[in-house]
């Protein structure tokens, strides 16, 4: 959310009221703003800058990101004053100033508006928040001026009509605002690399054929949008009279924006809340237009709707008045009395849906006095996820065995899901993520193996040996989805300790397998009656056809020569290897500065948990019913 | 309750010798005369021992001893300084120079301290070509004499004295403890046999019935149990599931880390260029490249996708369902960009758009409640209170007439079921939620209103591209799981909550998860 400083008392004076702390905090609370900081108690503010209260602003409300909005809003919703009728100059098309526009824009920023504020009165505080609101409009709404952008000129010294071309950028030569030296636009590029302003605008346009640029009558340059403003045409504190000419690549955020700077700020004009129109004049793409727009949307609101999601009873005229608080002039249909006519003001570009509007009436009415009633209607059935159960029982039995659960994170380096574990990267497994602020988050884990190994390395001072589980998800690539990728859950376990701890670990698996009723099967004769519950199975699939788990030694890079096992389970005589296990390869052990042997135990993947249960995606990992 | 400590065969002689001579002394014995040799350790634990049987009774004595420094043992032994000075220079008649002076006595060091004393008590004289000389007949060396009561008694008896040459670091001072024994009630000459636990073989020859037992030191701590640990993280995650199952909620199948920009955003009526969007916000994929158009994922889905794509394109291009829309040229290739997911209300998205082709017994699709609890991805600058990854907790409710008084309501009883009441909304923005209302409950340590949810009714332009019908509204909210668990822990630091970088000495000792009991 936008912060905005305000100056505590101006703002106080504004609002015809000496708030203390809590009532106002109590105001924005019910407005839906927040008050951030109030500097007035800070010891480190400066001695002559006076007390300042930074407000936090909802990110649709662009109107309130100035002094001016937010006291003329917060004055409307205390009943202190109406919405002002913003209204354009009188004057006939032929007379207005004009801005023509040449199809070349097209190519780099072709939309523009414009606006004059006529006899306006600037102080010092006046000036900074006009500045101020374009800052903060640039920064938002127009993100970064690579939508719009905002440029002001002293009328009085430049001449209309204006023309909005675009040049190559050689063509184009000025003095930029508050410089002495004239530069054409490769040199401007340069010049400003280095600035930490505007450095950050130039990516918008460096790289086009062609610079977009505002000329007046005489070819004078006004302004190189979305960069800078010339600086013949600069205002001052003593200016009378305001250009504004608004450039995008976005026609509906040129209105808007367009629409909030003259609304602001012709509250300062001889004729207060009246703009002088400027015609665009732009046959090529037939946005042809008088600017700015300051229309006015008429909403059929239905009043049903209104008290129905408020759960209240009002009358139209009620909500109407609840509604004016909002800085809407509604009234009652006249000849449907289920509706309400509601006027939408020009600046407030938030309100898309009746919806908007609904939540109005309830912030009017007070949030917190809105008569409560039972969250009950229809009755529903709580049902936990198949695999969640599944997966608790797997956490419960782990710690009941006595392991610790651990929560790594799901982002890794590349070096940690691969290198490090003696793994190649086929390009087929790992999710790769494009813009990572560090190396940590280069991929999403394809195994749980990195997070125990590091959650391992960060407790080393802990008394030996340690145990640790986790269950949880990693993610796969995966072209045959919709979102190119799959999440697994996986189930995984590591040993630290002065002594490898193998068989703790393969004890740890017969029992969670054992407790999900599979049973541990080897071709030693009592093992297999000792252990047999539900299930039997051979590793010869031919010879038997039940149910069960049994591994198999394996040899992998990530395991030491030997000390390494693949579980694999077999379900209505499918047999599939759902995991390994094994000590790791001291190599691997070296990587993640790890002194003493690890065993580990990684995976079961959803749907080879157990055969009494289905996890919901096994059809999507090609196993069979 | 711990066993009893093994007994040390030291220990059983000293206290029999304690025994012993007790037997022998018609009064209470002073240990410092008795043993003088034994150490105090040895000392205390074999009289705990007799005392734990009621054989003694003892009390300590604490006394300060005084100990000379090197310097004192060899004034003690030599005569102080300026004794000497005098002594060496009475023996010579003719007087001394200093180097003479030196060479008598063969310490620099004594002769420099010495003579400015001796002058000082006028012991001694210059003679007029520089030479010392002695001044008195005879001297009493004060200082030797107070020194040597100290190393005889190890005391003085006048406590000025004492502090004097404390002072002029010629003697310390050290406590000393010894004891004074007397009988107890049931002295004896032998220390009767005791056993240290009740045994198998005790219980099978009866010999616990004469046996005499060892006490239990009741005040230790038990054996430590090394017992299998569940992450607290998780504990709090599973009362929170506890509170949506009681309240009728089903879990949604959130194992989708990986989205598309249409459900994680798009379909949420987020518009192509909102700020979260950023990527400085959001984790873009990069390989792999792109997801396909949104498609059913089971057979038993019929929903039309292509009908939903274009209602999502043109509610944020154009507007529709009495909504403006947000008036931009859409991209579809935007919509397609692979994001590792935000926030599980793109599982919602989903979900909400498969209820929309249910069928209840009015034929409209059925009222229902979903939860998640799950990993979610934010593209953030680490530190103490940001994590680029961490658990979103979230539920949707659809029915039939829901008002913002029931979603109050809801939330009351939702959050006082966590422990938290006396709920305040506030208006809030969302881009999915209108209206949007942020959840304030009291926190008593802080003393103030802190933010505990975000809620809202979604917006009609997310559920009527679902093909949801317009009386259907939905309520939705969602918190963090770390916050609250954070709180309820006192962790400040969230890194310490979840990763790698976690103690598990920390999850190991972490209590059990009751809510509302941090208010008793």
């Amino acid at each position: 959310m936008p912060t905005i400083n305000v100056d505590k008392y101006r703002l106080f004076e504004e609002l015809g009221e000496h708030f203390t702390p809590d009532t106002f905090q109590q105001l924005c609370f019910e407005f839906g703003i927040e008050l951030d900081k109030d500097t007035e108690e800070d010891e480190t503010r400066p001695k002559d800058q006076a007390p300042e209260l930074a407000i936090e602003i909802p990110a649709n409300r662009y109107d309130m990101l100035c002094f001016e909005g937010i006291a003329m809003y917060l004055n409307i919703f205390r009943g202190k004053q109406t919405t002002p009728d913003f209204k354009l100059l009188d004057i006939p098309e032929d007379k207005m100033q004009k801005i023509t526009v040449s199809p070349e824009c097209e190519q780099v920023r072709p939309y523009v508006a414009g606006a004059i504020l006529r006899n306006i009165k600037f102080t010092p505080e006046r000036y900074e928040s006009f500045i101020g609101l374009q800052d903060k409009l640039h920064q938002n709404l127009a993100r970064q001026r690579t939508l719009v952008s905002i440029g002001t000129h002293d009328l009085d010294t430049v001449q209309g009509p204006f023309t909005y071309e675009a040049l190559a950028p050689k063509d184009i030569a000025f003095v930029p605002l508050n410089q002495t030296k004239k530069m054409n636009g490769e040199e401007l590029m340069q010049f400003y690399e280095a600035d930490k302003h505007l450095g950050r605008y130039l990516h918008i346009i460096r790289d086009k054929p062609v610079y977009p640029v505002i000329f007046d009558a005489n070819k004078t340059v006004c302004s190189l949008p979305p960069i800078i403003n010339s600086d013949h045409s600069k205002i001052t504190l003593d200016t009378k009279n305001v250009f504004i000419e608004i450039t995008a690549t976005d026609q509906t955020k040129l209105d808007i924006v367009c629409n909030i700077m003259v609304a602001m700020f012709s509250k300062y004009c001889d004729e207060p809340f009246t703009i002088e129109p400027v015609k665009i004049v732009s046959e090529h793409n037939g946005a042809t237009r008088v600017t700015p727009s300051l229309h006015t949307r008429v909403m059929d609101v239905e009043v049903d709707y209104l008290n129905q999601c408020c759960g209240l009873q009002e009358s139209p005229e009620s909500l109407c008045k609840l509604l004016g608080k909002m800085a809407y002039t509604a009234v009652p249909d006249k000849e449907n009395d289920k509706l309400i006519k509601v006027s939408v003001p020009p600046t407030r570009a938030d309100v898309l849906h009746a919806c908007d509007v609904m939540e109005d009436v309830a912030i009017a009415y007070g949030y917190n006095n809105l008569p409560r009633t039972s969250p009950n209607q229809a009755s529903t059935i709580g049902k936990p996820l198949l695999i969640n159960k599944v997966s608790d029982i797997v956490r419960n039995e782990c710690a009941m065995a006595g392991w610790i659960e651990v929560m790594p994170l799901i982002l890794c380096s590349h070096e940690e899901n691969f290198e490090w574990l003696n793994r190649v990267d086929d390009g087929q497994t790992a999710i790769k993520l494009a813009n990572p602020k560090s190396v940590e988050y280069q991929v999403v884990r394809t195994s749980l193996l990195p997070g125990l190994l590091k959650t391992l390395r960060e407790n080393k001072s802990v008394r030996l040996p340690l145990k640790i589980t986790e269950v949880a998800d990693i993610a796969l690539k995966d072209e045959t989805k919709e979102r190119k990728a799959r999440n697994e859950r996986h189930f995984a376990a590591a040993f630290y300790g002065k002594t490898s701890g193998f068989e703790v670990v393969h004890g740890l698996l017969d029992r969670i397998l054992s407790m999900l009723r599979v049973s541990f099967v080897t071709h030693e004769e009592d093992l297999q009656s000792s252990k047999s519950i539900d299930y039997k199975v051979t590793e010869n699939p031919s010879e038997e056809k039940g149910n069960g788990y049994f591994i198999k030694e394996i040899d992998e890079p990530t395991f030491f020569q030997g000390r390494a096992a693949a579980i694999y389970v077999r379900l209505g005589g499918v047999t599939r290897r759902i995991g390994e296990f094994g000590v790791l390869h001291p190599t691997v052990l070296d990587k993640f500065d790890l002194r003493y042997p690890v065993s580990t135990y990684v995976p079961i993947p959803n749907g080879w948990i157990s055969p009494g249960v289905r996890m919901p995606n096994n059809a999507n990992m090609g196993i069979p019913e | 309750m711990a066993p009893p400590t093994t007994t040390q065969a030291s220990s059983d002689d000293l206290a029999t010798d304690i025994l012993a001579a007790l037997d022998k002394s018609s009064q209470p014995l002073l240990s410092s005369d008795a043993f003088p040799s034994a150490t105090f350790v040895d000392l205390k634990a074999a009289l705990d021992r007799l005392a734990s049987r009621d054989m003694v009774k003892y009390d300590t004595i604490e006394r300060q001893e005084a100990l000379l420094e090197p310097e004192a043992e060899q004034i003690a032994a030599h005569g102080s300084h300026e004794a000497r000075v005098f002594e060496a220079l009475r023996k010579a008649v003719e007087g001394l120079s200093v180097k003479e002076l030196e060479e008598a006595i063969g310490d620099k060091n004594v002769v420099k301290i010495g003579q400015g004393k001796a002058f000082k008590e006028k012991w001694i004289s210059k003679t007029k070509d520089g030479k010392f000389t002695a001044a008195a007949d005879n001297i009493t060396d004060t200082t030797q004499e107070q020194i040597r009561i100290v190393q005889q008694t190890k005391t003085h008896p006048d406590p000025k004295i004492l502090a004097d040459l404390k002072k002029r670091k010629l003697i310390r001072t050290q406590n000393i403890f010894s004891f004074k024994i007397h009988k107890g009630p049931k002295f004896a000459l032998k220390i009767p046999e005791e056993a240290t636990d009740l045994t198998a073989d005790m219980i099978a020859s009866g010999a616990w019935k004469t046996a005499t037992f060892k006490p239990y030191n009741f005040k230790a701590l038990g054996a430590t149990q090394n017992g299998g640990a569940l992450h607290p993280l998780n504990k709090v995650r599973q009362e929170l599931r506890n509170i949506f199952f009681e309240m009728g909620f089903e879990e949604m199948p959130t194992d989708k880390f990986v989205e598309s920009g249409f459900w994680n955003f798009d379909a949420l009526f987020v518009p192509q260029q909102h700020p979260a969007r950023d990527l400085q916000d959001t984790f873009y994929i990069s390989d792999p490249k792109a997801a396909d158009f949104p498609r059913a994922e089971s057979p038993d889905d019929t929903k039309d996708y292509q009908a939903y794509w274009d209602n999502v394109k043109a509610v944020h291009q154009d507007g529709k369902y009495g909504s403006i829309g947000y008036r931009y040229p859409w991209s579809g290739d935007e919509s397609l960009r692979l994001v590792l997911r935000t926030h599980t209300t793109a599982i919602s998205a989903n979900m909400l758009h498969k209820l929309a082709a249910t069928k209840g017994p009015d034929g409209r699709p059925t009222p229902a409640r979903y939860f998640s609890i799950d990993r979610v991805f934010r593209n953030e600058t680490v530190d103490a209170t940001h994590l680029a990854e961490f658990h979103q907790v979230e539920g949707v409710i659809a029915d039939y007439g829901l008002t913002l008084g029931g979603l109050m309501e809801f939330m009351e009883i939702f959050f006082g079921k966590m422990g938290l009441h006396d709920l305040q909304f506030k208006p809030a923005y969302n881009p999915y939620t209108e209206p949007s209302m942020e959840i304030f409950a009291y926190h008593k340590g802080l003393d103030k209103l802190v933010e505990i949810g975000n809620s809202g009714m979604f917006r009609a332009e997310m559920l009527e591209s679902m093909g949801l019908p317009k009386d259907m509204r939905v309520f939705g909210w969602g918190l963090s799981l770390e916050r609250p668990t954070m709180i309820k822990y006192g962790i400040s630091n969230i890194r310490e909550l979840l990763g790698h970088k976690v103690d598990l000495e920390f999850v190991q000792g972490s209590a059990a998860v009751l809510f509302g009991d941090e208010d008793k």
